[in-house]
């Protein structure tokens, strides 16, 4: 349903495509940055989005805001300080103990409210699962446009937000303007943008406003959060190296060969849509656009073809490695290095050949 | 009960081409699907609906060609189905779509029955966007439970819901009112092999077809290109990349000659890497 280019090629109407700001919408000024909270933890990406958002402010020369919403207490008082180490300007903060864990329906109000009484121009938030619930909610109240998972913003010379994703299963990229509504709403994909440097900053100007509701006025109650165990958990996106498999691999039988590699490199493992689809490895593995987005350093890719919807994911790695038997497979097209060959004899042999290049004690042997 | 299922007509993306000059999507010959993740969706409200009675309508917008999705949609075994075509809704955005399908899913409930659920997909494998879903749940005032990896407990008589909600770092579990929204989490449940009887059903079945009047449109300018606060200005493919990938030629021992180009091109990775296996 969700048909932002539904028609690409078609001139979309060309009268829409001029800027005609409403009056009332020109009081619309500065950049905010939801700052994303769970259980007491700021999300890492979201500092990540401050360098972006600082950026975004330096080019319109407005101010950089950051929004921080969560219960009373330390934890959201420390995210609200922090948020000048990584550029702020200045916060708002929303801080009320029936904000303790994400619920649509408190969330949505406070930042409606602040929108409605505070009047960003271009307010951006993570594309995370708490993201994407909260923006469409606060979008639709607010009757303003939203650009979902983007993944590079920009100004242009008007000083509208140019919001770049990828569509089509990351085939073709667009990019999106609300020209005529305020706020510009964003959301962007985790990890496509570098991390900011944290520079240690006194606190600044912090603008509380209050929630305005109690308890009782939230149907939705939360009865309980189970942390992901933390076999499960991965920390793919994160991931300094990362092996992946794809259906070159044959059997899921085989996926253990990948699991291997990346045990004695120290990496995450992770696959292509295909072994998702056909059961072999779990959702939480997959790379690509409709996966996670991963910025390794290195990359080793094993029997994956390399469709644009895993290019999307991996174009951030410093040295991608592809394995494959096709040497015209596309995979080849964006990897710094390839090797043709099958995926399934040379695994073994490479996580031999690792083991012994990076054992200490064989290190220990060379060296004297 | 009465369960709404809203899903999408969707181009098969493993086979999208990019036409080289136009960089336009070329739709010629590109068989649809429903959308991946509304299977999710559609199997949820069919197992709710078997074990507690009730009904499953399908609501899709598009061409008069989503008919397909929704007689497919029929073959699994759901009891009724609307087509909401018009081309006032040509070029919507997410506002836009939201905007339509409420009004439609409002409809349905004057017509047929007030949903006590509206289901939709995690999102569509076209647009990616995840927006919709929330998009209808505001605007009809319905509570919303996303990215729901499992409904645990549904009390028609207390009205309330249940369901564990994949968040990040962990699951959620909620309690909230009917009627709801539900986006439904991909890999949740396996949509099952349609009956025969469901299959003769559905071809012979009627559709309801309604224009944006019929739905019950009041207001034309909220719908399609020109309800859509957001402009699609530029599409493009990827640049590609101009460095090709340097091919390790097959030698004796190819894994190690292999990691031996590893380390020369990034020297430090060796370092590093002793370092994080040793975590092991």
């Amino acid at each position: 349903m969700a048909t932002q280019p539904k028609a690409p090629a078609a001139s979309a109407g060309r009268a829409a495509t001029r800027k005609e700001l409403p009056e009332h919408f020109k009081a619309y000024k500065h950049v905010w940055v939801f700052i994303e909270q769970e259980r007491g933890q700021v999300h890492p990406v979201s500092w990540e989005l401050m360098g972006e958002g600082r950026k975004l402010a330096d080019k319109l020369k407005v101010d950089l805001a950051a929004v921080v919403i969560g219960p009373e207490g330390e934890a959201t008082q420390h995210a609200a300080a922090d948020a000048f180490c990584y550029g702020a300007d200045l916060v708002y903060l929303v801080a009320d103990k029936v904000l303790e864990g994400y619920r649509n329906e408190s969330y949505t109000k406070a930042l409606t409210d602040l929108v409605n009484s505070y009047k960003p121009e271009i307010l951006l938030l993570w594309a995370t699962t708490l993201g994407r619930d909260l923006a469409g909610s606060v979008a639709t109240t607010l009757l303003t446009g939203l650009t979902a998972d983007c993944t590079e913003l920009d100004v242009d010379a008007d000083n509208s937000l140019a919001a770049t994703r990828p569509t089509f299963g990351g085939s073709l990229l667009c990019t999106i303007y609300t020209l005529n509504f305020r706020p510009q709403m964003a959301t962007v994909r985790p990890r496509v943008m570098a991390m900011p440097e944290r520079v240690p900053r006194d606190i600044g100007r912090v603008i509380t406003h209050p929630l305005g509701l109690v308890e009782d006025d939230i149907v939705t109650k939360i009865l309980s959060f189970v942390p992901d165990r933390d076999s499960a958990k991965s920390n793919l996106a994160y991931a300094d190296v990362v092996v992946s498999g794809g259906l070159g691999l044959g059997s899921p039988e085989n996926f253990q060969l990948v699991r291997q590699l990346a045990a004695v490199l120290g990496a995450e493992y992770g696959c292509s849509r295909p072994l998702v689809q056909k059961g072999w490895v779990t959702s939480d593995r997959q790379i690509g656009q409709t996966g996670k987005t991963i910025r390794p350093k290195l990359y080793i890719a094993a029997g994956i073809s390399g469709a644009i919807q895993h290019r999307v994911g991996v174009e951030g790695a410093d040295l991608i490695v592809a394995i494959n038997t096709d040497k015209n497979a596309p995979i080849f097209d964006f990897a710094h290095m390839g090797i043709v060959t099958d995926a399934i004899r040379l695994l073994p042999a490479l996580t031999a050949a690792f083991r012994a290049r990076l054992s200490p004690h064989t290190r220990d042997r060379i060296a004297s | 009960m009465h369960i709404v299922v809203c899903i999408k007509q969707v181009p098969d993306s493993a086979q999208i081409r990019v036409h080289p000059v136009t960089n336009t999507i070329m739709r010629q010959g590109v068989p649809t699907i429903i959308n991946p993740y509304d299977l999710f969706a559609l199997e949820a409200a069919l197992e709710l609906r078997d074990k507690l009675g009730g009904e499953v309508t399908v609501l899709t917008m598009g061409p008069a060609s989503a008919e397909d999705s929704l007689r497919k949609a029929l073959t699994f075994g759901a009891d009724r189905a609307v087509l909401l075509t018009d081309r006032f809704f040509a070029g919507a955005d997410t506002l836009a779509t939201s905007y339509a399908l409420a009004t439609a899913i409002r409809k349905i409930g004057t017509e047929f029955a007030t949903p006590d659920i509206v289901f939709t997909g995690k999102q569509t494998i076209d647009g990616d966007t995840a927006q919709v879903g929330p998009g209808i749940a505001k605007r009809l005032g319905l509570l919303q439970l996303t990215y729901v990896a499992k409904i645990s407990k549904l009390d028609l008589e207390a009205r309330t819901i249940e369901a564990e909600r994949r968040a990040e770092g962990g699951v959620q579990v909620l309690q909230t009112r009917l009627p709801c929204l539900v986006t439904m989490l991909e890999a949740t449940n396996q949509i099952r092999r349609g009956a025969m009887k469901d299959a003769l059903r559905a071809a012979r079945a009627p559709i309801v077809k309604w224009s944006a009047q019929e739905a019950g449109v009041e207001d034309i300018s909220k719908c399609g290109l020109r309800g859509s606060p957001t402009i699609v200005k530029r599409v493009f493919a990827p640049s590609p990349r101009t460095e090709k990938a340097t091919f390790i030629e097959l030698a004796e021992q190819p894994a190690e000659a292999l990691i031996e180009a590893i380390f020369q091109r990034q020297p430090n990775l060796e370092a590093e890497l002793a370092t994080l296996a040793r975590g092991y």
